[in-house]
């Protein structure tokens, strides 16, 4: 008996361990990343670096900022958010309140867009610059949103569902019990009890369509203006990165870095205000 | 058929896969009385009265076939509108399920879909609703408040005005007291035998107890089948099927 119950302390002390372990190894991983931006970000990042596209020669350690870069990014991302927003919200909702009856047909929707989220952006890239080929489109915003638009939709989907997913039943037949037709009940009772969820889709999409370089790497181009309408090219961070880092002169390598430092802090806000947002409407969502 | 039957199911039979759930069904539930489905768990109470108001339609797997009739209109195979055969019976479920909005909201998600907006329209009917679920006095001064935030009792008495608001004729409450602590399910009790004027009512329970409390009419089932339906009076006192006298004794629970 006393050897069982000595197996045991051991084995829940292994276990702790082990979790205790595989916690710092990512916390330490983490801090050392953000170390490393900041480390070398901090010091090259300026009022001039926020504020000015580049000027002649930025690309040799010049002067000039990577505005460009920050408003191509924003531009692009929001737009690709809002438009993954319109039409992923629907889909999610339809697979959810207006499918209920067909389960197996759902579940293959689902299957394929967890197929679409594990695709590599490069993939989406190349599909959308044959598809631009084809229709005979130059590089430009809109060609970006689109791309963009298509890479995060999967993930905005699934992540709006995986909320909508946990809505009891009963919550719909209750809702149907008072005369409320699926439509009412999807767009007035489960966008209201999955808002937080809702939230964090669009934060988790932001966040992808904002730090990816690849699917923008061939259809949005690059320039050092700020674009003025949706046909031009347009700079974007992680491809500003891109570009700055492969360069052999410190001072740019480092302004890379201001660079990352920038896009991470414009993570970082999005992530607070969501929170900020998803805990405001926290109260209102029933509990089961 | 009689002016005093409210709702009258004829042959009624639903499967899922090859298991009968509800075997043939026949049953009058009266007008203006407490009518008690009473049975032990699993024998079909709960998916006879989702029958009843078509929630059976967002189960795929669920094959019913039979007739029903709420004042003489078959409602279980009419292409008519759903949602408004639905308004005319407020469900309470087993366990409270308000909607995630504020106390207001919530009473008045039921009128506004029906298209009532008028505010002083809406603010007069929500302390109607209210007083007769016996929730104002505790809410009058938060109704902005989530509903979330009540006690599981109140929350139940809420799903009550809220779905007394759509003004229905029946009230279908599915063993309404199962979540809640004594204090609370009184009231519900107390609040069905004086609604009952006004509305025809169908409790599900399995507590012999609250069945001999409320019942005006009792409809015993076991095992899909309806094994005594009856006056409450003549039910419990002198039960005519064997089933029904076990039961009652607490044989079988």
């Amino acid at each position: 008996m006393i050897t069982k119950k000595l197996i045991k302390i051991i084995e829940e002390a292994f276990f702790r361990v082990i979790m205790f372990l595989s916690t710092c190894i990512i916390i330490f991983a983490l801090g050392l990343i953000i170390y490393s931006i900041l480390n070398k970000g901090i010091p090259s990042l300026s009022i001039e670096m926020l504020t000015q596209t580049p000027k002649g020669g930025f690309y040799f350690g010049k002067e000039g900022g990577i505005l460009n870069a920050i408003i191509g990014s924003l531009y692009l991302s929001i737009g690709a958010t809002i438009l993954a927003f319109i039409i992923g919200l629907p889909v999610s909702l339809y697979i959810n309140v207006f499918l209920i009856k067909r389960r197996k047909f759902v579940n293959t929707i689902r299957f394929l867009l967890d197929l679409l989220w594990g695709i590599p952006s490069i993939v989406y890239g190349a599909f959308g610059f044959t598809i631009m080929i084809f229709l005979g489109m130059k590089a430009s915003l809109l060609a970006g949103i689109i791309v963009v638009t298509l890479f995060i939709i999967p993930i905005m989907v699934r992540a709006i569902d995986e909320g909508l997913k946990t809505v009891p039943l009963g919550l719909i037949e209750s809702s149907a019990s008072l005369g409320a037709t699926k439509s009412e009940i999807a767009f007035r009772v489960f966008t209201k009890q999955c808002f937080p969820c809702i939230i964090t889709a669009i934060l988790l999409s932001f966040g992808r369509a904002i730090g990816d370089a690849a699917s923008v790497l061939f259809t949005t181009g690059f320039t050092d203006h700020i674009p003025t309408s949706i046909t031009q090219q347009t700079a974007t961070l992680p491809l500003s990165i891109f570009f700055q880092l492969s360069s052999p002169i410190p001072e740019v390598k480092n302004r890379a870095y201001a660079a990352a430092t920038v896009l991470t802090i414009i993570v970082l806000f999005i992530s607070i205000l969501s929170r900020i947002l998803s805990e405001k409407y926290k109260k209102t969502i029933i509990k089961f | 058929m009689d002016e005093s039957i409210k709702i009258k199911v004829e042959n009624l039979n639903l499967l899922i896969g090859r298991k009968h759930i509800l075997n043939n069904i026949n049953i009058l539930i009266p007008k203006n009385k407490v009518t008690v489905i009473l049975g032990p768990s699993g024998c079909g109470k709960t998916t006879l009265m989702k029958c009843l108001n078509r929630l059976t339609d967002l189960y795929p797997e669920m094959k019913v076939s039979g007739k029903i009739f709420i004042d003489n209109k078959e409602i279980l195979n009419t292409r008519n509108d759903i949602t408004k055969i639905r308004k005319r019976m407020g469900l309470l479920s087993q366990r409270p399920y308000p909607l995630p909005m504020s106390i207001y909201k919530n009473i008045t998600f039921g009128l506004k879909i029906s298209g009532r907006r008028k505010r002083i329209f809406l603010n007069k009917r929500i302390e109607h609703y209210l007083k007769q679920a016996s929730l104002w006095d505790e809410v009058s001064d938060r109704l902005k408040e989530p509903a979330s935030c009540l006690s599981i009792g109140q929350q139940q008495r809420l799903c009550l005005a809220r779905g007394l608001a759509v003004d229905p004729d029946i009230i279908l409450a599915d063993e309404p007291t199962s979540a809640l602590d004594p204090l609370s399910s009184e009231a519900i009790e107390k609040k069905f035998i004086e609604l009952k004027k006004s509305y025809t009512i169908v409790v599900v329970t399995h507590v012999l107890r609250q069945a001999m409390r409320i019942a005006d009419y009792v409809v015993f089932m076991y095992l899909g089948e309806i094994i005594e339906q009856g006056e409450a009076k003549e039910f419990f006192k002198n039960p005519k099927r064997d089933k029904t006298k076990s039961y009652l004794q607490g044989v079988f629970n």
